[in-house]
Order: C-alpha cells, then sequence, then structure tokens
C-alpha cells in the first residue's frame, strides 16, 4: 500500500444533491469515488495524484434500473452484476449483458459499475463497444441540472470526454429498437477472466433480401477511445456479404483504426485480430435471414 | 484407522484445519510490541555508480532509522556459493532493484513515502541485457568474462559421430523469465537484544541458509542468531535463498534500532525486486538414423543468472544433466554456461534448470521425428533408456524401470492415437486447429552428486515430557506436504496413530539441520531420515522393555513418559549416509549424478483458434513413476499444481523488460492461470519402490515443472504444421509467424 | 488529515473504530480489527485473497474504501469460522487437498460461500466462473473445485435433511 492514507480525504454526502453542490461548489478539487475498482488500485500502487474523493456509493438517485415499453434506464449506480443479471438487458441489451459477464472478476463485478467505467474512458473497456451500437444516450447531472448526450459523441480523445468536472453521470439511457437485430460480440484477452481486452468487439446487424440493411460495428483497444467503425459500416451497408467484401472491409478496418503496441499486445496482432473479428462477425451474419 | 496404512493414505494435511479456518498465521499477521517497519530504497538504472544520495524535505527524517552498507558488522555480502553479491549496494549498482539503503520507522504507511522522497544521482555505465551481449564481452560486468561457471558432458565420441549419421538435426530453443507468483509475498520480522541476540521468523524454505548468512553478516555466534519459519504461503523455489537478502535487511534495522522490525514486500516490489526462473538458450545439434537411433547430440545449453552468482552454478548443473533427458545417448556433450547481465539475480524456481533443458530438447525430438517421418511417440520409444543402460553422465539405470510401458500407457490414457487421427481429419475444415503432442522426461530427486554427503543432513524423532511425539527437521511446510507425509511416516515407523505425532517447530534453536527444502529432496531423503530415527526411537523403548510388542497408542506414550522420568530424555537422531555406489567425479561431470529420478510421460491435447491466436489447453495427462505415493491426494495435488505452474510457463507468463526492469510487476499484467484457464488435469501414477527412499518413495515436487510446456508446444506443432520453440508462446507470437508465412505464401500467389 | 469514526458490523458485531476517511477496508480488518485471517495477496483486486463479504456480496477489500462499509455487513474467514452454517466448506476443503500453503484460502473460502449462497448446485463451469477472481498458485485448482462440489452436495444433503 503506497499512498499515505492521512494525506487523501473522502466524503460520503447522504444524497445526490450534496455530491453535485459540493461538486459545483469546488469544481476540480474533488473526483467521486463509486465502486472503486479503478482508483482504488492506483491508490495502492501510490499513483493516485487526486486527493479528495466525494463517495457516489449507493446514492439511491444513482441505483436501480427502470424500464418502460420502449427504453431502459440504467442507474450510474449499477454494478456489472446488477447489469448482468437484470432480464431485460439480457433479452433487449444481450451485447451489454455479455460485457459485463466478461469484465473483471466475480468480485469485481459486484462493485464495478458502468457509468465508472464509461467516465473512466479506457479505450480498453468491455462495456463502451455495446453502448457504442446501441447508441445509448448519457443523461448528465450537475447541480445546475441535468443535459443528455449520445455516447458516440461522448469520448473526445484518450481519456477525455465530455464531462465537466462538476458532472456526474445518473443514468445510461438505452432503446429497444434492436431485438430483431442479429448481435455478435466477443472479447479478446490474455486469459479467460481478469482480462483487460487487447481487443474487443460489438456488432449488431440485419439483411433484407440478402443485403445489409443496418449494420453497427463498434471495437475497444483499436484507438484511443472505445469506436464506432463509421467508414467500415459505410462500405458494407446495403452489400451483400461475400469474401470479397469481406476482404475491402478488413482493408477498410485498418485503414480506419490506429491501436498500438503497450504492455499488454502489439499493433500487429490487435490489427490482425480485430480484422478476423469482423470477418467472424460478417460470416455470422451473412447466415441469419432478413429481418422480415 | 489401522497403524500399517498411514503412510500411502490421504490423511488430512497436519496444519489444514488451522489454513481452512484463516487461523494459519503468516509472518504478516504477527506482531512483536514495540515492533517498527522496514522498507528498502533500490536502485533505479542497471549499471552505474552511485554518486550522491539525497533526503528530500517532507518527510520527518529524524524518526527514521536508516541503515547503509557501512552499518553492516560483518561481511556485506550474502553468503550463499560465490559470496559475490552484496548485502548493500556500497558504490557500485549492477541490477535494478539492486538495495541501497534501509529505512525503519513506526508508521507503516509512511514507509514508501520516504522511500520515494530518497534522491540518488547515478553515473551511469554501459549494461548489458541478453544472452548474446554478454557473451561477445564487449561489456564486462562481472568477473573477468562474464561467466558464472560453465560444466561440460563429454560422453562416447561426438565428433565421429556426425560421419555415421543418415540426418544431422539443428535447432534453437529459448525460454525466459518465470516469476514464482507464491500468493504471499517475501516478508521477515527481526528482533535483536543484547542478551538473547537476533531471531528472525520470515516466510521461507530453508532456515539454515538464513541462519548461515546472518552469521557473516552480523558476526554475531551461532548461539546468539536463532532464526524461525513462519507458516509460509507458496515458495516454489522463490523463498529458498531469497529470504537471506531480507533477514540480513530487517536484522540490520533491529540491531541499529533496538526493536523489532518487520519487512514485508508488496506485490509490487516482490515482483521487480526479486528472483525469477533463469532464461536459458539451448542449441542442438544431432546425429541420427534414419531409422531414428539416437547417435549422438552436441548441446549448447546456457543461461542468464543475472547480475550476480546466486544460485546459477546449481541451476546450470540441472540443466546440464538433463540436457539429455530419459534416452540413450551413445555419445553427447553438453556444453554449458551460466552468463552475467544487469538484472535482479535469477534464483531457485521448482526445476530449477531442467524445466529450461528439457523443453529445449523434448521440442528437438518432435523436430527430429518430423524431419524423419517418424511419428513422435515412436522416435522416442526407440530411444528411451532400459534398466541397464547408462545416462549421459553414465549413471547406470538400477531400478527396473520400463518406460516402454509407461510410454503405451499415457498414449492409452490420453486416448492419443484416436485423437490424434481425429483432429488430423477435422482441422483442414475448421478455424479452430486441435492438435496432441506429448513428452518423455524424467528429474533426479535430491542434491546433485555429492550433495547430499556434504550437506550431511540430520534428523531427529523425539518424545516431549508430556507425552507429544516430535518430528524434528528443519525442513519446512510451505504448501507441499512436509508437515503432513514426515509425521506419516514418523507415525507409521513408531507403529503409533498420526493424530498423536506432530512437527517440532522449524526453529533453528529446535531443529537439526535435516538441509534445505528443495530438490524433491524431502520425502525422499528427509523422510528416510525420519523412518530411521523414528525406528531407531522405538527400539529404545522395546528394548527398555517399558514397552512390549502389540502396543497401542497410549501403551507408547505411556512409555515414553516412563523412560523419560527415568532418563531425562526421549531422542533418536539420524544422520544421511550415502547409498552404496554413488559416485560423482565432479570435474568431468560424470558418474551417479542423483540417488534416484522419477519418470514421466506427459500429453496435451490442445485447440488452437485462428481467430485470435489463443491457445487453449483442453486435456492434460500426466503420468509419472514416483517411487511412492505417501499420500495421494498430497501427490495429486502436487502434481496438478505443477501442471498448472508449467502452463502458466508455456502460455501465459512473460516478463515484461525494459534494461532490466520488470515493467509489468503487476498482477494485473504478469499473467498467471485463473480457475477459468485451466484444464481436466488427471494424473496417474505408478510405483517401483526406491529401496533408499522413505517408504520407498522418491522426490515429486519438481518433477511436474518439466513435462507440460513441451507437450504444449508439441502439440499446438501438431494443430498448425508450425514449429514454435520459444516460451512464454503468446497469441501474438503464434500470429506473427503464422501471419509472416501467410504473407509469404501470398506473394508467392502473386510472383506466379 | 484527522481520523474518522466508522461503525460497521462485522461477523455479526457491531465494531467503532477511528480510521483515515481514505482506509481500506481491508487495512481496517487486519490492522484496527486484528482480523488478520483476510490477506494482503496484490492489493490491486486481482489475487482475491482479501475476499470479503460485504452486505452478502463477495468484493475484494484491498479495493474498498472502509468509510463505504460504514453500517455494512461484513463477513470475513473468522466469521465463517464461528458459525457451522459453512462447516462444510471447510470440511470439504482439507478433506479434498483444497488448501496447500493457505494463503488463498480465507479467500477461497468466502468466494464459495458467496457462490454456494446464489447457487446451492453450481456446475463445474459455474464454479470455474465462481472463483474466477481467486488465484491459487499451489493447487492449479483441481482439488479446489473438488472441494466446491463436495460442499454443495454436502448443504444440498444438510438442506434436505433439515426441512
Amino acid at each position: 500500500m503506497r499512498s499515505y492514507p492521512a494525506d487523501y480525504e473522502l466524503v460520503s454526502p447522504a444524497n445526490l444533491s450534496s455530491a453535485l453542490n459540493l461538486l459545483h461548489s469546488e469544481p476540480g478539487k474533488w473526483t467521486p469515488i463509486a465502486g472503486g475498482t479503478e482508483i482504488m488500485v492506483l491508490y495502492g500502487a501510490g499513483k493516485l495524484a487526486a486527493r479528495n474523493f466525494v463517495s457516489i456509493w449507493g446514492l439511491p438517485e444513482l441505483t436501480g434500473i427502470t424500464e418502460s415499453e420502449d427504453a431502459l434506464r440504467i442507474g450510474a449506480g449499477c454494478s456489472y452484476t446488477q447489469l448482468r443479471n437484470h432480464p431485460s438487458v439480457q433479452k433487449h441489451f444481450p451485447l451489454l449483458a455479455q460485457a459485463a459477464s466478461w469484465t473483471g472478476s466475480i468480485a469485481n463485478q459486484n462493485r464495478g459499475t458502468l457509468a465508472g467505467n464509461i467516465i473512466n474512458a479506457s479505450p480498453a473497456a468491455d462495456s463502451p463497444p455495446a453502448l457504442l451500437v446501441y447508441d445509448a444516450e448519457l443523461e448528465l447531472i450537475s447541480a445546475q441540472g441535468t443535459r443528455r448526450v449520445s455516447y458516440t459523441q461522448f469520448h473526445l480523445g484518450y481519456k477525455k470526454t465530455m464531462l465537466v468536472p462538476e458532472e456526474l453521470v445518473l443514468a445510461i439511457h438505452l432503446h429497444k429498437r434492436f431485438n430483431a437485430y442479429f448481435s455478435y460480440t466477443r472479447k479478446v484477452g490474455a486469459r479467460n477472466a481478469q482480462a483487460i481486452s487487447k481487443v474487443c468487439v460489438a456488432a449488431l446487424g440485419q439483411l433484407e433480401s440478402g443485403r445489409i440493411k443496418d449494420v453497427r460495428i463498434a471495437m475497444g483497444s483499436v484507438a484511443p477511445v472505445p469506436m464506432r467503425l463509421t467508414q467500415t459500416e459505410n462500405l458494407i451497408h446495403g452489400q451483400a456479404i461475400s469474401d470479397q467484401l469481406m476482404e475491402s472491409a478488413k482493408r477498410v478496418l485498418t485503414s480506419e483504426t490506429t491501436p498500438i503496441d503497450d504492455i499488454r499486445s502489439t499493433a500487429a496482432y490487435r490489427t490482425r485480430v480485430a480484422g478476423n473479428l469482423l470477418e467472424e462477425f460478417l460470416r455470422a451474419f451473412a447466415q441469419t435471414e432478413s429481418a422480415e | 484407522m489401522s497403524k500399517e496404512s498411514i503412510v500411502g493414505t490421504s490423511v488430512l494435511r497436519k496444519e489444514g484445519a488451522a489454513k481452512v479456518c484463516g487461523k494459519a498465521r503468516y509472518i504478516d499477521d504477527l506482531s512483536l510490541p514495540g515492533m517498527i517497519y522496514g522498507a528498502t530504497v533500490r536502485s533505479a538504472i542497471p549499471r552505474g555508480r552511485i554518486s550522491s544520495i539525497a533526503f528530500s524535505d517532507g518527510i520527518p527524517w529524524h524518526e527514521f532509522i536508516i541503515v547503509t552498507a557501512k552499518d553492516i558488522p560483518g561481511k556485506n555480502r550474502i553468503a550463499l556459493i560465490y559470496d559475490d553479491q552484496p548485502c548493500l549496494v556500497e558504490e557500485a549498482v549492477n541490477h535494478p532493484e539492486e538495495p541501497i539503503l534501509l529505512l525503519a520507522h513506526p508508521d507503516r504507511h509512511l514507509l514508501p513515502k520516504a522511500v520515494a522522497a530518497v534522491k540518488i544521482e547515478y553515473e551511469e555505465l554501459s549494461s548489458v541485457h541478453s544472452i548474446e551481449a554478454s557473451e561477445n564481452q564487449q561489456t564486462i560486468i562481472w568477473g573477468k568474462d562474464n561467466i558464472f561457471k560453465t560444466y561440460i558432458i563429454d560422453k562416447g565420441d561426438v565428433d565421429a559421430a556426425w560421419a555415421a549419421a543418415d540426418f544431422i538435426i539443428e535447432g534453437d530453443y529459448f525460454t525466459e523469465a518465470q516469476e514464482q507468483l507464491y500468493i504471499e509475498n517475501n516478508g521477515v520480522i527481526a528482533s535483536y537484544n543484547l542478551e538473547e541476540g537476533l531471531t528472525v521468523w520470515g516466510s521461507m524454505q530453508c532456515p539454515y541458509y538464513v541462519h548461515k548468512a546472518l552469521l557473516g553478516i552480523t558476526t554475531l555466534s551461532e548461539d546468539k542468531v536463532r532464526v524461525i519459519q513462519a507458516e509460509t504461503g507458496g515458495a516454489f523455489g522463490g523463498k529458498e535463498e531469497y529470504p537471506s537478502i531480507l533477514a540480513a535487511h530487517a536484522s540490520l534495522l533491529s540491531m541499529k534500532s533496538g526493536r523489532p522490525v518487520k519487512i514485508v514486500y508488496d506485490r509490487l516490489e516482490d515482483l521487480a525486486a526479486t528472483t525469477k526462473r533463469h532464461p536459458s538458450r539451448t542449441r542442438h545439434r544431432t546425429a541420427v538414423t534414419k531409422e531414428g537411433k539416437l547417435l549422438a547430440a552436441d548441446i549448447e545449453f546456457t543461461t542468464d543468472g543475472g547480475a550476480y552468482a546466486t544460485l546459477s552454478s546449481t541451476v546450470l548443473s540441472r540443466g546440464t544433466i538433463h540436457a539429455g533427458g530419459p534416452y540413450l545417448w551413445p555419445s553427447i556433450r553438453v556444453r554449458a554456461k551460466s552468463v552475467a547481465t544487469n538484472t535482479p539475480p535469477y534464483g531457485a524456481f521448482r526445476g530449477f534448470g531442467a524445466p529450461q533443458s528439457l523443453f529445449a530438447l523434448e521440442r528437438h525430438m518432435d523436430r527430429i521425428a518430423k524431419t524423419l517421418g517418424i511419428a513422435p511417440e515412436e522416435l522416442r520409444r526407440r530411444n528411451l533408456l532400459k534398466q541397464g543402460q547408462l545416462t549421459s553422465t553414465g549413471q547406470e539405470i538400477r531400478d527396473p524401470i520400463d518406460l516402454d510401458h509407461l510410454l503405451n500407457r499415457a498414449l492409452e490414457l490420453s486416448n492419443y492415437h484416436e485423437k490424434k487421427a481425429r483432429f488430423e481429419r477435422e482441422n483442414p475444415t475448421s478455424l479452430r486447429k486441435k492438435g496432441i503432442g506429448l513428452t518423455s522426461f524424467l528429474h533426479g530427486s535430491g542434491f546433485t552428486g555429492s550433495g547430499e554427503r556434504y550437506l550431511n543432513s540430520l534428523v531427529g524423532v523425539d518424545v516431549t515430557a508430556e507425552g507429544k511425539v516430535r518430528v524434528l527437521v528443519s525442513s519446512t511446510e510451505f504448501g507441499q506436504g512436509t508437515n503432513t507425509i514426515l509425521c506419516q511416516i514418523a507415525a507409521e515407523s513408531l507403529g503409533i496413530d498420526y493424530d498423536v505425532v506432530e512437527m517440532a517447530p522449524p526453529d533453528t534453536r529446535i531443529v537439526p539441520n535435516s538441509g534445505p527444502t528443495v530438490a524433491s529432496r524431502t520425502a525422499m531423503i528427509v523422510g528416510k531420515l525420519v523412518h530411521s530415527a523414528a525406528t531407531g526411537l522405538k527400539q529404545t523403548l522395546l528394548a527398555s522393555r517399558l514397552l512390549s510388542e502389540n502396543y497401542t497408542t497410549q501403551d507408547f506414550i505411556e512409555a515414553a513418559k516412563q523412560y523419560i522420568a527415568a532418563n531425562g530424555t526421549l531422542q533418536s537422531l539420524s544422520r544421511y549416509e550415502a547409498p552404496p555406489n554413488i559416485y560423482w567425479d565432479d570435474e568431468k561431470y560424470r558418474g551417479e549424478a542423483y540417488p534416484a529420478f522419477a519418470w514421466a510421460v506427459y500429453v496435451a491435447e490442445v485447440t488452437v483458434d485462428l481467430t485470435d491466436y489463443s491457445v487453449r489447453v483442453d486435456d492434460f495427462v500426466a503420468l509419472q513413476e514416483v517411487g511412492r505415493v505417501l499420500n495421494p491426494t498430497l501427490a495429486t495435488g502436487q502434481i496438478e499444481g505443477g501442471v498448472a505452474q508449467a502452463i502458466g510457463y508455456a502460455l501465459y507468463e512473460k516478463v515484461v523488460w525494459d534494461r532490466g526492469s520488470m515493467k509489468n510487476n503487476q498482477m494485473t499484467n504478469y499473467i498467471m492461470p485463473t480457475s477459468q484457464d485451466i484444464p481436466p488435469i488427471r494424473v496417474f501414477f505408478e510405483e517401483i519402490p526406491y529401496a533408499y527412499g522413505a517408504y520407498g518413495a522418491k522426490g515429486i515436487g519438481e518433477l511436474p515443472m518439466d513435462g507440460p510446456a513441451p507437450a504444449i508446444l508439441n502439440a499446438i506443432a501438431h494443430a498448425t504444421g508450425e514449429d514454435f520453440n520459444h516460451i512464454p508462446l503468446l497469441p501474438e507470437d503464434i500470429c506473427e509467424q503464422l501471419t509472416a508465412i501467410k504473407t509469404l505464401q501470398e506473394e508467392e500467389v502473386l510472383t506466379q | 488529515m484527522s481520523k474518522q469514526l466508522l461503525t460497521l458490523r462485522v461477523n455479526g458485531t457491531s465494531r467503532s473504530v477511528k480510521v483515515h476517511s481514505m482506509a481500506r477496508l481491508l487495512d481496517v480488518l487486519r490492522n484496527d480489527l486484528q482480523l488478520t485471517g483476510t490477506k494482503e495477496g496484490c492489493g490491486e483486486g486481482e489475487c482475491g485473497s482479501c475476499s470479503v463479504l460485504f452486505n452478502g456480496v463477495l468484493v475484494n477489500s484491498c479495493l474498498v474504501p472502509a468509510m463505504q462499509s460504514a453500517d455494512a455487513e461484513i463477513i470475513t474467514i473468522e466469521g465463517v469460522s464461528k458459525c457451522t452454517r459453512h462447516a462444510s466448506i471447510q470440511q470439504a476443503f482439507l478433506e479434498c487437498g483444497g488448501a496447500q500453503c493457505g494463503i488463498c484460502t480465507p479467500g477461497m473460502v468466502i468466494a464459495t460461500v458467496h457462490l454456494l449462497e446464489k447457487n446451492p448446485n453450481p456446475s463445474r463451469q459455474q464454479i470455474e466462473e465462481g472463483l474466477n477472481g481467486n488465484l491459487c498458485r499451489c493447487t492449479g485448482y483441481m482439488r479446489i473445485f473438488e472441494a466446491v462440489e463436495k460442499a454443495a452436495a454436502a448443504e444440498q444433503i444438510e438442506a434436505g435433511a433439515a426441512r
């Protein structure tokens, strides 16, 4: 334990409004901490720059998953365990349930939150690709009110997001539009559990008369941010899936992604595997019937 | 329970109840009144000289105890084999993380902050970071030539064999560093006072190694130094020699402060600074007939020892002797050397050189088989040693071992032929290629050559005045079952219940030196001494007539108490005696290298997924002949654990280096298998009792480390048609090699 | 920063300690409450040797800010050992050889308690997943899986007998 506890401060407001007022009153001073599965690792390693923390763990306004006929509202404080076990998440957003199930370990899923994962903004995070293809909306809140942003706009650059210092994520909104879609997801990590992804992918698609009517593909660990592969999507949209199309798609994928060499893996491996995953998706996608 | 059936049954682990209830107390669970905490300031560069040391503001330095090399009363060396490793740097730094000075303070949490506040300036010198760089000797970092040790084995006439060969097959094989990754980090508590002297408790394998090292550092006399092993949370060799350094550090702080001092590493430090498995490079050149008879081998075996010699010579020795494996070599030459680099010194790790040289050999055997067009199992069958034949050091195989039978049984247990054929049929149409591969190998139990004579182990069995029956050994428990099997042996030899026998505390004040807990020697050699000491004690009681034949456990204890009342003590000691016909020539490296060998055939079944180039081991068969299985549950557990650790060695555990610094010194980034990464590991034993081992037992602790890596890579070669000769073999490596081939093929197509 | 009062329930008893506001739950358990059965193997939430139950849920206590456990119910290995409800888990670990060096064992037992409370009859695959955050270097996991299966069977029998 390399940090000196006396140098740090944690306050635990009783409700969201107190937390937001604190963030508003001293902008930039307070770092929110929910489950702590990221912050506490840095803390233990003596690498935590921030000193003042406001605990948002267990705040009632952040918990819960509520459902309406056409949407799901996931409270920012929901743990991965709650997410993966929720019947509506499993039914309507299987890519997200799947991503939650292979994040970390059982113990880390019990404490890690989807919102925490989002604002930590690691390009290797498991859930963002699913959120990207599901067109998630984030509801952000501060002392001044709420705003909604499309998740596809949320990441501005490596570990930089639209969130301003006094804001918190309040909820993640998902629209139930994808039940008729073919869905595919895969994570490539160093081992079967407790692995940070080397490449991960979430994809949705619909065929009509043998051609691609709609397709959404997102990947992690191939760019400084979790990304939608819009160029690849554009290339294959409206096309029939063939070996040639897959080869072209892989080339476009390679050109629009910028994976790196890092402590876990290499750019060459990530590039090659990303292409293989795309191909695996498209081959399976090609087997599906049209939406009717 | 019948007294006859203690050895060979799965009696419960002696200290097991405490462990499953969380009551077992490891070093960081212990504390002493007035205890303070210690920490180590370490070098940031691989090689150079210290030019200045400054203590930054913001830390109450006056509250700290600070120890440098100048505070060492005795010799600033950690006594081991060469005595080249300083306890603390004086001026010259030879590896990253080399200990420079020590700090102690009552506030444990303040220490890391203080360590970070010590600013050291260096004059950097050029450093050496690979075997090749060390060999070319442009920069000499150790001795005259960077070479810690060399050995040569030379049997028959290798040079003459090339002419007679139908084929000459070459291959180079590489193994990288591996971290022991015991789940409990290194830790000690040292307490010095003038009257009692120095007492050290610690997580360790060898209390007497620590004891010896402390004598040199402190100049205290033998009776003024006491070392006690604490419950130890895993070791695997990583706590064989390393604890001597840590004990010296804590002792120096305690001597200077007058307080007990605890030093416990965190994972970041333990990974970065402590010993790992020696990396290796092996070059094979083999002469064979077209029928697959091995004629000669010329093997060059080189290990990277890191910055100081530590145990490099003995690791090299074992690797050298095992380099020829379980085969008959009419001629064989092994030229071995261990070289220095500016890395934290490498050290003991389960297998101790054999996993490295056997990896190379067993991969090379498959290469030979492929070249000749002979099935891998068939090639082995034609060359496996038989009783009466000689090993590469000229040791006659005296045991009636039938390796042909062992091979057949392993093939049957793994359904080898059926699977091999099926995979070959199904692979062409699948992106998930399946493969099956095997290895045959051996592992020498006990110290090499005259080592056991040199250790001169002493073991005792006694009964206390209260009627407690105790085994007195310095052999330690760290999960492998020492406590249990030695008590089983004692109980059976004494003819009493297992439950009343216990281990005397592993305390150098109480137990004699039964040698280090290493080299797979505890069951075989120390166990045998426990048996003879116990037998001696029983005979003493019987001879005294306080006990008559057909006694119960209660009778025994009663008689013992009466004996003690009359005579004061009841103790029996037994000293090691070498079995007959053990001759070892240290100069020529010839003769009986080990008292006994355990033999094995392992089979691995894998799937290589060409989408992400990952390898999954789907099934693993581990068949071995071990003399005698003293406790089936414990023995099976040893094999399973060793196989899992070796799967890590083969496929997962890569140390990422940057000029001698481990960059991935966190469990997040140093990858060991989780519960979801392990195949079914199916363990089978055969027993040919070894006359000089306890109840026939030979060693098994290290054996399972030798087989899995080559078996897995042989299976991967079967699955993909591609040879990989370097471990750890990561998906990135497989991807690189397979896609390079594919690119080459695509280029060929384009140019046609 | 000065220390603050933290009140939490540990193994069924209310405890109050003065701790730094960013103290780790692991350190509070081991140092302030002298419950040393919970271990620190990595400090980064990877090895699971610091596992405890936090309001019935498995967590790595090295990653939990102690102040977040205010008024929470914490169960450590000492608590499991005190009550007989899961004695069959510990007995199974003992009989099957599920503990070798024992350092991962408290965490493994806690993870097993958590698994069996949620899923009294887990498949081998579910057991593998349930323990995926608890690293063991000694056993290769095989004996641990057997121990969990044996414990699950024993608890089923007990549950059946209790009806």
